[in-house]
């Protein structure tokens, strides 16, 4: 049961950006410049940031969510799984190895970034713009399941709701629907 | 110094924004609608209250002292009272209200399962709305970002605190969305 009264039907963040419209359009427009905005990282590079993020603060939907968003758009699950178990040893870039020990730093604390992890990144090749955007990625994930966690919102009764989710993340992006939420009622 | 070539010289998350505006407009918008927004139980200064100890739990100077100083200015508190409610806000003198939101925040500080049905009961049993208990957290949460966001790229913070003070009329008085240069 989720701490506060919210919509049924909504499970995780959407029953929450429900509630509150007036904070949601905010960070739904930024959530959808970092992660559907130009930028020299991939749309998948940057949900493999968020993933990695809620995988390490412990937020089952947000993981999952953004866990079937980086595989849909990569067209394998190979990648995000193996990015939540272990950076170094994951199939991705060094530039990205960087970025995504910055994000799971951040994670922890702003303390944690250290000035060496950062020349890391930029001597495989990250750009001040693509660590900037990696910082603030890791710091909305903080923020996001903190939210979805900290009101106790609950998670969807069938897994399906996943693809579903991902499907729309993708297709659509992270702004709300013209149309709202309704047809997802049963 | 910053870790990255911010290009201008302002200080905490004013270099940040000033550096990328295209983040900055919603950021501060979120701000303004969390913290400042007139359709609200909380007040403006019982809002930067929680901003400010999240902060403050999040060892971020730079949030700490701007928000401090912010909420001292709503609240008629000097910074020295400020500081004592951030180090024991039990023992201070604020409505049993706030103590459960602040108690609520925390939790959401350290992470957002660590909010337990009992401080939520708490909450309710002091008069908490579910919007207020709502506020509390996305206001924890929301600085738990905006920390990060400041330590983790490594801006430079005033030394001074009273430097925040001096700045808090003019920041209450303007908001959050002119907060960049000026």
């Amino acid at each position: 049961m989720p701490h506060i009264a919210l919509e049924d039907h909504l499970p995780g963040i959407t029953g929450l950006l429900e509630y509150s419209k007036g904070t949601a359009q905010p960070i739904r427009d930024l959530t959808q410049f970092l992660l559907r905005g130009p930028s020299t990282l991939t749309e998948a590079e940057r949900e493999l940031i968020a993933t990695v993020v809620s995988y390490g603060n412990e937020c089952t939907f947000c993981t999952t969510a953004h866990t079937a968003a980086a595989d849909l758009l990569s067209g394998e699950s190979q990648t995000a799984e193996k990015v939540k178990q272990d950076i170094d040893t994951a199939p991705v870039s060094e530039k990205m190895k960087a970025l995504l020990t910055i994000a799971s730093l951040t994670r922890q604390s702003g303390k944690s970034v250290t000035p060496d992890i950062v020349q890391k990144a930029k001597d495989a090749g990250a750009t001040d713009i693509e660590i900037h955007d990696t910082v603030l990625i890791a710091a909305l994930f903080c923020l996001y399941n903190r939210y979805v966690d900290g009101l106790g919102t609950a998670l969807p009764a069938d897994p399906a709701y996943y693809n579903i989710l991902a499907d729309r993340l993708v297709n659509h992006g992270y702004t709300r629907l013209p149309q709202g939420y309704d047809h997802l009622k049963k | 110094m910053a870790y990255i070539e911010l290009n201008n010289d302002l200080p905490g998350i004013r270099g940040l924004m000033a550096y990328r505006p295209e983040t900055e407009k919603a950021l501060n918008a979120l701000a303004e609608t969390l913290l400042r927004d007139d359709d609200n139980t909380l007040t403006r200064g019982e809002r930067e209250l929680i901003g400010a100890y999240v902060s403050y739990l999040n060892d971020c100077f730079f949030c700490q002292n701007v928000h401090g100083a912010l909420a001292g200015h709503y609240l008629d508190c000097n910074i020295d009272e400020i500081d004592a409610i951030k180090k024991d806000f039990y023992s201070a003198d604020l409505s049993s209200k706030m103590k459960s939101l602040l108690a609520i925040a925390a939790s959401v500080q350290k992470g957002g399962k660590n909010v337990t049905e009992g401080q939520i009961t708490a909450a309710r049993n002091t008069g908490a709305t579910d919007k207020e208990i709502h506020d509390a957290v996305l206001i924890a949460a929301a600085f738990c970002m905006f920390n990060r966001y400041v330590d983790g790229l490594g801006t430079w913070a005033p030394p001074d605190r009273q430097f925040y003070v001096n700045r808090a009329p003019q920041r209450a008085e303007e908001g959050y969305q002119s907060s960049v240069y000026k």
